[in-house]
């Protein structure tokens, strides 16, 4: 029988959530390396027994797990990111230069066809490779020498690469995205890169709709129509149909098109969903009640999601890589929350419940669809 | 060569797989530099964790204790006390206090 195995990275650990295809009761194992900021952890899509976490602290800085056994055993991996030559700077907050500093791995995307191969998107913005299952790390320089680079600067979160997507389709073909550069594609295998802001507007840069410096939150492509992108920018949702060469605006009838993670439908790709938040100033959902949004039209027309959510008293904010879902035949969909807890919906997201409650902060959750 | 015993924070303990102590072997003369890079030789996993991987620079929050001083700002090079190279006392490696979190 098919199941689920839910990924949870939390302020205080890591936890493996894991049901079978009905999804109703779950098992969790954990905390794993408990104490620890658990960014990312992220399965192969080719051997879902080898998983990658991403575990740091501000004390002992960077490391990185690597589990051969679907997350009940871990092993230390390389933790060394050296970025490739000269290194220069970046804008700082105040305007001035700043050194590339390496602080932390945000984002962890194994590749599609090899399970040691994995792409690590990481603060300072930068993008690194292990091709040999995380012994080794090496940095794909073209991203940070891109000609935008010396003028990149960090939002309140850092100056991260946090969405890295690997095209199911055009060999070669990437997608980053920055806070608070903006987004990004390669069409050769990470060599070379192109900003891809083209009617992104953001009114917190002097010039709205320049080429790079928007606070872009998330990305998200469906397998199936790899040219399709659905952003949720620091404000405003958007939709690119031209793999991000232009992009126009499909918040529609949100209550507020604040918010950070944004996702798809597994087998409908048109159905996007996403967790408004009521401003960047108050990052929690408006009037205290926690909604999913979806578009079943491809963004403009939302509905709000609320059966099991709570609709009162609710200020919990929902991070950009703490949504995700599984590929079973009814859609499950999951997010995890900065109150610890992880809802999941069997349902395509028509009703929810808490499969854990009680966790520390939710910084990411990735999800595994096993073949029984 | 010369035995120290070196107390390592519980989550380094956790990640080195060891006890609350310790002990390595130091070349000389025993300075809080050999202290170190004989504790990565050991344990190569706690490489990064304690300094820097390229700068070599102690990580902000990490201080490093002997008989009862505080070692964390002098050189690298500095001899460790007598009485750690005797293995009378440890060499402590501490985890800054931040307790602070709301």
């Amino acid at each position: 029988m098919s199941g689920v195995r839910v990924l949870v990275g939390t302020r205080k650990g890591a936890f493996v959530l894991s049901a079978d295809g009905t999804r109703k009761d779950w098992d969790i194992q954990g905390p794993f390396f408990g104490g620890w900021e658990v960014y990312h952890l992220k399965g192969s899509p080719v051997d879902p027994n080898r998983i990658y976490a991403s575990q740091g602290s501000g004390w002992f800085g960077q490391l990185m797990q690597r589990s051969n056994d679907g997350g009940r055993t871990w092993e230390a991996v390389d933790k060394t990111f050296a970025y490739a030559g000269e290194t220069g700077t970046h804008e700082w907050y105040d305007g001035t230069p700043h050194p590339w500093e390496f602080k932390r791995v945000w984002h962890l995307e194994p590749s599609l066809t090899d399970p040691d191969v994995v792409y690590a998107g990481v603060e300072d913005a930068a993008l690194f490779r292990t091709t040999d299952g995380g012994q080794s790390w090496h940095e794909l320089p073209g991203l940070r020498t891109h000609g935008s680079g010396s003028h990149w600067a960090p939002g309140a979160g850092g100056l991260c690469v946090h969405t890295v997507i690997l095209d199911p389709v055009n060999a070669g073909r990437m997608f980053v995205a920055i806070s608070a550069a903006g987004a990004f594609r390669s069409d050769d295998g990470g060599q070379s890169w192109k900003a891809i802001n083209r009617g992104l507007r953001s009114n917190h840069i002097p010039d709205p709709d320049a080429e790079v410096g928007h606070c872009v939150h998330h990305v998200a492509q469906h397998r199936a129509r790899p040219d399709v992108l659905f952003m949720q920018k620091h404000w405003d949702v958007m939709r690119s149909d031209d793999a991000g060469e232009h992009w126009v605006e499909v918040s529609g009838n949100l209550p507020t098109d604040f918010g950070f993670p944004i996702d798809i439908h597994a087998h409908e790709p048109d159905t996007v969903y996403v967790v408004p938040i009521k401003s960047d100033s108050e990052h929690y959902p408006p009037d205290g009640k926690l909604r999913v949004y979806r578009s079943r039209t491809g963004g403009n027309e939302w509905e709000p999601l609320t059966r099991g959510l709570p609709q009162q008293n609710c200020y919990v904010n929902v991070l950009r890589d703490a949504m995700a879902v599984d590929t079973l035949d009814s859609c499950g969909i999951y997010f995890g929350t900065t109150g610890g807890q992880v809802y999941a919906s069997a349902d395509a997201g028509d009703t929810w419940s808490a499969i854990a409650r009680d966790l520390p902060p939710v910084l990411s959750v990735e999800v595994q669809t096993l073949e029984g | 060569m010369v035995e120290i015993r070196v107390v390592l924070p519980q989550h380094l303990r956790t990640l080195a797989r060891v006890g609350p102590e310790v002990m390595v072997d130091v070349r000389e003369p025993a300075t809080v530099s050999a202290v170190l890079d004989a504790l990565e030789a050991a344990y190569p996993v706690l490489r990064g964790t304690i300094r820097d991987h390229g700068t070599l620079k102690r990580r902000p929050f990490l201080r490093f204790f002997a008989c009862e001083e505080d070692l964390s700002l002098l050189p690298y090079e500095t001899p460790l006390p007598p009485a750690v190279c005797a293995r009378e006392e440890p060499f402590y490696v501490i985890g800054a206090i931040a307790g602070g979190e709301r």
